[in-house]
């Protein structure tokens, strides 16, 4: 079965590009704008992976990620924050709300590979 | 960078080196390119790419072609070397080294640090199964200004995110001036940097446990790969293992090394314990009993090792 990932940016250029990113890893990709659309997708099914934005409106991704992981079976989507933050107390933030991985933009497709391939995930 | 001056490097790349550069790799073109600009006394990147759309200097093509295509390193670079090192190797050296507790290993191009560093993490990572053990790391290189680079420890956010989880970014390195990272001096105590010339006697070097010598050899020409195994091969302690890179071998260029069976990328020399199989039973066991131990197993497994006792239950 092919495993479905979560791109989740306010930003439609960065969904599009993660998005054929992740598709040539051989997922399957839905994307949210935003936590909120986010938390309402993950209501209705769990994906594998999420690729999340930490800075987007009405709800940010460190929020979604600390909704999430309270959900039921909210534990299981392997989480990798892909953010402009790059300092390491967001780092470190991120880790202890339960992020798997973390990404500083500019991300290149052989970064997200490794960093999904860490973390166990090979569709 | 413009999408047209992209266009313009990756045909000229194309045409020269057969590199096929996608658009992603705006940044890499950048951080190499800039310091060509620099070198031919251009104040920018972009008066660089209007030069080149005139009648270019051949030098400055090769230039670009060469800053763009030097082999790129990063930490964990394939990763299954460095499990085998981790599951495998330093398993073995557990035992084997158990009275003197000292392992030596040599990384034989250490480039700008990244797969010595990775060696010493991953030891400082097991270190509670290790007390009272001396790990050395001697990594040399022929570039000096590389070594100093690799001295420094300093690395861009880009290098920091290839093939290094996280949790060992955290753990090991900190931000400097907020865009590069600084490994700490605990994972650089281990590691003795040093100039050498593989082309040249080794003896001086001392004898390892293990060799690191990944993606070298393709550098070179038959002759010399088969000159640089046999004189790795005199600095390799009997049961020790040498590392080649994923596209190497040393098949038809020495008789001073063989391949670890089952292990790609792993040899030993001719004499190894590793390589006292167990012959008679078929369908026994790899040499790393990797498979599952038949009863009829013979007294050596895994690396000439006794055999783990495969039970689970009581004590």
């Amino acid at each position: 079965m092919l495993m479905k990932c979560l791109v989740v940016d306010d930003s439609r250029v960065v969904r599009k590009v993660a998005r054929r990113i992740v598709e040539d890893l051989g997922f399957t990709c839905d994307e949210a704008e935003d936590g909120q659309k986010a938390y309402e997708f993950c209501q209705g099914e769990m994906p594998d992976a999420i690729l999340l934005d930490w800075n987007m409106p009405i709800m940010s991704g460190i929020e979604f990620l600390e909704k999430l992981r309270e959900m039921d079976n909210g534990g299981s989507p392997k989480v990798i924050f892909c953010t402009t933050e790059n300092d390491m107390n967001h780092i470190q933030r991120a880790i202890q709300a339960g992020a798997n991985e973390y990404i500083m933009k500019p991300f290149d497709s052989e970064i997200i590979e490794s960093k999904f391939a860490q973390i166990g995930l090979h569709p | 960078m413009k999408l047209t001056d992209f266009d313009i490097y990756s045909n000229l790349l194309k045409t020269k080196s057969g590199l096929v550069l996608t658009e992603d790799k705006v940044y890499l073109l950048e951080s190499r390119l800039n310091p060509v600009a620099k070198k031919w006394g251009y104040n920018s990147l972009e008066t660089m790419t209007i030069a080149l759309q005139g009648v270019p200097d051949k030098n400055l093509v090769t230039d670009i072609v060469e800053a763009m295509t030097t082999n790129e390193t990063s930490f964990f670079r394939d990763m299954r070397p460095f499990d085998m090192f981790k599951d495998h190797l330093l398993t073995y050296m557990k035992q084997a080294r158990g009275s003197a507790r000292r392992i030596r290993i040599w990384c034989a191009a250490a480039s700008s640090g990244q797969e010595p560093y990775t060696l010493s993490m991953i030891l400082k990572e097991a270190q509670a199964q290790y007390p009272g053990w001396t790990f050395e790391i001697v990594a040399t290189d022929i570039s000096h200004d590389i070594l100093d680079q690799a001295r420094a420890g300093l690395y861009s956010q880009f290098e920091v995110q290839r093939g290094l989880p996280i949790q060992l970014l955290m753990k090991y390195f900190t931000q400097v001036d907020g865009q590069k990272w600084q490994i700490s001096d605990d994972i650089k105590k281990i590691i003795k940097y040093q100039y050498f010339n593989l082309l040249e006697p080794m003896t001086s070097l001392g004898t390892f446990d293990i060799i690191f010598c990944r993606n070298v050899l393709i550098y070179f020409n038959e002759e010399t790969k088969g000159m640089v195994l046999d004189g790795m091969a005199k600095r390799l302690a009997p049961d020790g293992f040498l590392m080649l890179g994923g596209a190497e071998t040393v098949m038809g260029l020495t008789k001073e090394f063989v391949t670890l069976p089952d292990h790609r990328g792993v040899y030993v020399l001719p004499n190894s314990p590793h390589l006292q199989k167990k012959v008679e039973t078929p369908g026994a066991a790899s040499p790393l009993g990797s498979g599952s131990a038949t009863p009829a197993a013979p007294a050596t497994s895994a690396f000439g090792l006794p055999p783990k006792a495969n039970t689970t239950t009581n004590s």
